[in-house]
């Protein structure tokens, strides 16, 4: 009876979590543009989302800027990780202080100081992409940081010593023996970097040249303007999200099932 | 051996540099931009006008009271979910939690989309409850955060402790309340700090559900639109110190920094 109960609930809050999104990628494959009336079935909003140019740049830039800021933040983070954890004293507080600063602050506050920092005061035009792309590291990179520091303190450090006392440079050490011991790390740290870019609106919002969109951006300002046929391209774009996402995670836990018993990282912020 | 240790050092000298430029500058630019007026000399003008203002201690007030209630719904539904994710013999537990957390990847103003369609379709007019809405939406895209790390926590909880209290006589409840709940307080804390901030600044789910009442974030964005640096900092640096406090006070629970923060793990 309690195991019932149990169930119901956990049931009804899955329940709840999914219905919106359910929701929304049934009326995707709809002519409807408001949930409630149904009229037909059509791809319309697919063919939309697939001829639009305005559109298909958002996606194209917003998965670009995702995979170029966190290609940039996993070297940056990785490498810093690997130096600080050599390093001692103040040199180690000071890395270790600031990389906690993006993490807990707020995304508005991160976004806002970039923007007057950067633009405001030393003027890099926004139109350079530089302010955003800065901007999407600073929130990536204190990530990847935080998920390799963790391997680099399991690793063996008599492997390292072992490596140079048969002749590596500690160069080859470092590529040869550090790094396959925190690749994990590493790719878990990119993966996290590549969503906290995707979700992100803020830092982009103050950021970003007049001309772009991210995903998030626009949806936004899509939700306050009145064009049905991009309101109702949105939930098509949202339904494939979802499809990508679910491919993903599956993908994830079926390879983690194999390797290591179904453990896979992610990320929380 | 000198010589290595100083090569593997310097690795960590382009990090300090990147974070010295774009984390710590900014903050000191901000820092100066609250404290100076539009000629550039010192002033304590926006600091008066942030705590004269009924507009600015109206909104920090309403802020924390949606923050605050956004939190405690958050821990009232998402504690019982980790809980019984976390101790129970389901099969499938870990395919259950991917699922809750799943949401968290679709991007967030997607999911307030859908959110707000439902609730278009359900109140009509989303305008006449924009509490309630706000928490509703704020609810919906935080929940994950919140269930994430009270899950890990509980999980890792020793068995043979909740044994060990039943053996000496302890009843269910008693159990619960005197050793589960005391030892899963440093995940309900990190899952606290998770959605508590963002509550407090996140003002495009507000926007986005047609809301036209302000939150501390609101104020950044209605400041920076209208050219006012030196308010939107001054709003950046309140916000920064109730931040500061908030980990000050939190930091003594939580065990792991990097566990608890960055990597939920599944």
């Amino acid at each position: 009876m309690k195991k019932i109960g149990r169930q119901l609930f956990i049931a009804l809050m899955l329940l709840v979590m999914y219905v919106p999104i359910l929701v929304l990628i049934f009326y995707s494959f709809t002519t409807s543009t408001n949930i409630g009336s149904v009229h037909g079935f059509s791809l319309d909003n697919y063919r939309t989302l697939l001829a639009n140019e305005e559109l298909r740049n958002m996606i194209a830039g917003t998965v670009l800027l995702a995979f170029g800021s966190a290609v940039i933040a996993t070297i940056l983070g990785s490498v810093g990780a690997i130096g600080n954890f050599y390093c001692k004293g103040i040199g180690k507080k000071y890395i270790s202080a600031l990389n906690e600063v993006p993490v807990v602050n707020a995304d508005v506050v991160t976004g806002f100081s970039i923007c007057i920092a950067l633009v405001i005061v030393f003027g890099i035009d926004k139109s350079t992409y530089v302010p955003l792309v800065i901007g999407h590291v600073v929130l990536s990179v204190p990530f990847v940081y935080l998920s390799v520091l963790p391997k680099l303190k399991q690793m063996d450090s008599s492997l390292y010593e072992a490596a140079m006392d048969l002749g590596a440079t500690p160069t080859q050490a470092l590529v040869k023996v550090v790094l396959p011991q925190i690749f994990s790390g590493i790719i878990s740290g990119f993966a996290l970097a590549l969503t906290l870019s995707l979700d992100d609106y803020f830092i982009a919002s103050y950021t970003k040249p007049a001309t772009f969109d991210t995903i998030s951006t626009y949806v936004v300002n899509a939700t306050k303007g009145s064009q049905t046929e991009i309101k109702t391209a949105l939930w098509a774009l949202s339904t494939v999200i979802f499809v990508i996402v679910l491919v993903v995670v599956l993908c994830m836990n079926l390879a983690g099932k194999k390797s290591e018993g179904g453990s896979s990282y992610e990320k929380a912020r | 051996m000198k010589g290595i240790h100083f090569t593997r050092k310097q690795l960590a000298i382009p990090y300090g540099l990147f974070l010295t430029c774009f984390v710590a500058v900014p903050l000191l630019v901000i820092i100066y931009y609250a404290f100076t007026n539009g000629d550039g000399h010192f002033s304590l003008a926006n600091l008066i006008q942030f705590f004269t203002s009924p507009n600015t201690i109206g909104t920090l007030c309403y802020s924390f009271a949606i923050a605050i209630v956004t939190t405690l719904v958050c821990l009232v539904l998402g504690y019982p979910i980790a809980y019984i994710l976390a101790r129970s013999n389901f099969r499938s537990k870990s395919v259950l939690i991917l699922m809750f957390v799943m949401p968290m990847w679709i991007n967030f103003t997607l999911r307030i989309t859908a959110l707000k369609e439902i609730l278009t379709a359900i109140e009509g007019n989303l305008a006449y409850y924009p509490f309630f809405n706000s928490v509703i939406g704020m609810t919906y895209d935080f929940l994950p955060f919140m269930l994430l790390p009270m899950y890990t926590t509980i999980c890792k909880l020793d068995n043979s402790l909740m044994e060990a209290a039943a053996d000496l006589g302890a009843s269910p409840l008693q159990v619960f309340l005197k050793v589960t709940l005391p030892l899963s307080v440093p995940g309900i804390i990190s899952g606290v700090t998770m959605v508590f901030l963002p509550a407090m600044t996140n003002y495009v789910v507000l926007d986005m559900l047609y809301n036209s009442t302000y939150i501390m974030g609101s104020l950044i964005g209605s400041y920076f639109s209208a050219y006012d640096w030196h308010n939107g900092s001054m709003i950046a640096l309140v916000l920064l110190v109730l931040i500061l406090i908030f980990t000050l006070m939190t930091e003594r629970f939580t065990d792991d920094s990097a566990d608890s923060r960055g990597g939920a793990l599944l």
